[in-house]
């Protein structure tokens, strides 16, 4: 079996939920390894292990953590160079598209992004993406060179799958090229104590109609334990962070239950929900585009429905 | 200074979008557009020329690669203020992935570059219908210049330009030394309408057309048959269909709702 490369986001040593759902896809395809660059504690290498990597490249990024993306993308052509994997996988995002362009330039290699799906077929990689709003559903596959696939959070349960976990240092050499842009601040976000957005089972979205008072939506996503979005109107307005914006240029989000709150669903919102398992909407006008894709609207104000609604949330929940 | 702009002609996401026979995007049979999220990238071209002055000289190049329609992307961003387009129009270049995308408009940049030195590449953060994101990174690679990307608050000051970029779990600032590549988000500023004046004057602003061989690209490197990924299959997704709608009247929708989440198991 081919080795898989996994490259590993973590924050601070702790391993991602999308990187464990990567090496989950990784074993349909070959033996997982996984690449941790920087953050190389134990408890990072136990979790890798515990998720199916064979081998991890730990590589010491003390020389290039301060610059933007293309140092990890040097570490990636590196490894396919001296491993010659049978895929590479990244988790998408905005950091992970960027590596993974990087490096189909570097090794001559095809590229897939976004993927919702991947399987093996034959000895290649074959994906599932979602597109045009979620309204198509694409297969692809890489012909040229090592499949540099990115891979889209929640599109796979991650399977516990004890493996070797053996650790290898890897010596890289960075170019003065790849050190062109620096990061010269980083200001942690403040952790809302709700599931991450990406990753969470539920989601709660305010939008327009919210009028900047997102309190009945967090309420009612504490009530189920959900993360809270934004449409890109409410976070336009200054309501709410860009980082919970959902659509085509924040998130994409694919949670069991949706609920958005008075937003009316252009196809720019739609892009990043539409794959939702189950959608509701709570919106003033019965007119709003939204209430056409939900399995449960109701026609009324967020500002009473909502409220309610959490109280009678919480009274279920004892 | 000089900067050149990369924009794409793009079927407008608010129509029925969809593959043709090859499993190429059909561009000719719906209305395209400048993708909007290339807007952002103009407006931030423009703002950093206004910031030089008037008397400095500094040139906004339009960059696009298409079919004859994508000048329309042209026109637009002339019309916002850009100072002059290159349209980059070769029917070998039909069905290019990324990679001959990223070829084509590097070997263009390179040859603008050949008669003027440009300090900034600007691009939007993705495409409104490919949407991969990784153009920026990939023109980045081909010139070997750095890249600070999805730029979410972009500052110039002779030769640097600072960044603001939201990650999830932390904002970062990012500076790098032109000349380089600069992507921005749709959060670094409201894209200005074109005004009558700036349509008027667009008409007069010059458009060239280039084809492959103008910069030095072969056939045989870019299009359909050689890209380096391929489209096995495109389905359209079953249209998703309407549940129950209930009007609130005096709390019911909340107990309605509630009752919907319990029947679904969610609570």
């Amino acid at each position: 079996m081919s080795e898989i490369l996994v490259l590993v986001d973590h924050v601070d040593g702790a391993v991602t939920k999308p990187t464990v759902e990567l090496l989950t896809i990784a074993r349909r395809l070959g033996e997982p390894s996984a690449v941790l660059i920087g953050g190389g504690d134990d408890s990072a290498a136990d979790t890798l292990k515990k998720y199916g990597a064979e081998k991890i490249y730990v590589v010491d990024d003390a020389d290039f953590k301060d610059y933007l993306v293309a140092p990890k993308a040097e570490v990636l052509a590196q490894l396919v160079e001296k491993s010659s994997p049978g895929a590479v996988l990244i988790s998408s995002g905005g950091e992970g598209k960027e590596i993974a362009g990087r490096l189909a330039v570097k090794t001559g290699s095809g590229l897939i992004t976004d993927a919702v799906d991947v399987e093996a077929q034959g000895d290649t990689a074959l994906t599932t993406q979602s597109v045009f709003a979620g309204s198509y559903t694409v297969q692809a596959k890489v012909t040229t060179g090592t499949p540099i696939i990115t891979v889209k959070p929640n599109s796979a349960t991650p399977e516990q799958a004890d493996a070797a976990g053996t650790q290898e240092q890897i010596e890289v050499s960075i170019s003065e090229g790849a050190k062109g842009a620096r990061i010269t601040a980083t200001e942690p976000r403040k952790s809302s104590g709700r599931p991450d957005l990406s990753e969470a089972a539920i989601v709660v979205a305010g939008g327009r109609g919210t009028g900047g008072d997102f309190e009945p939506v967090e309420n009612f996503a504490d009530a189920l334990g959900a993360a809270v979005g934004a449409s890109r109107a409410a976070v336009d307005s200054g309501w709410y962070p860009h980082s919970f914006q959902i659509g085509q240029t924040g998130k994409t989000v694919s949670p069991q239950l949706y609920v958005a709150a008075g937003i009316s669903g252009a196809i720019q919102h739609r892009a990043g929900m539409q794959t939702s398992k189950t959608i509701v909407a709570i919106n003033k006008d019965e007119e709003a585009p939204l209430f056409e894709l939900v399995d449960f609207g109701v026609v009324g104000d967020l500002h009473s429905v909502l409220p309610a609604a959490t109280d009678e949330v919480k009274k279920h929940k004892g | 200074m000089n900067i050149v702009v990369c924009v794409k002609y793009v079927p407008d996401a608010t129509s029925d979008r969809h593959f043709e026979s090859d499993s190429t995007v059909d561009r000719a049979g719906v209305d395209g557009l400048l993708s909007e999220l290339d807007e952002y990238a103009v407006e931030q071209a423009l703002q950093i020329k206004e910031k030089q002055g008037t008397d400095d000289g500094t040139e906004v190049t339009v960059l696009t690669v298409g079919p004859d329609d994508a000048t329309n992307a042209i026109r637009k961003a002339l019309q916002m203020g850009a100072d002059k387009g290159v349209h980059v129009n070769d029917e070998a270049i039909a069905g290019s992935d990324a990679i001959g995308t990223s070829l084509v408009l590097a070997e263009a940049i390179k040859k603008l570059g050949s008669e003027a030195a440009y300090d900034l590449v600007v691009c939007g953060m993705s495409s409104t219908d490919g949407s991969m994101g990784v153009l920026p990174s990939m023109l980045a690679e081909r010139l070997e210049l750095p890249a600070v990307t999805l730029g979410s608050e972009v500052e110039y000051d002779a030769g640097t330009v600072r960044i603001r970029r939201d990650g999830d779990t932390a904002t970062q600032t990012v500076e790098a030394t032109t000349p380089l590549v600069l992507s921005v988000t749709d959060q670094s500023g409201e894209a200005r309408y074109p005004s009558f004046k700036g349509i008027m004057a667009a008409k007069k602003k010059p458009l060239e057309t280039w084809t492959l061989s103008d910069i030095g690209v072969s056939a045989d490197q870019v299009g359909l048959s050689t890209a380096w990924s391929q489209v096995e299959s495109t389905e359209a997704r079953p249209p998703r269909t309407q549940g129950e709608i209930v009007t609130d009247e005096a709390g019911s929708g909340a107990t309605k709702l509630t009752e919907f989440l319990v029947s679904k198991k969610f609570i």
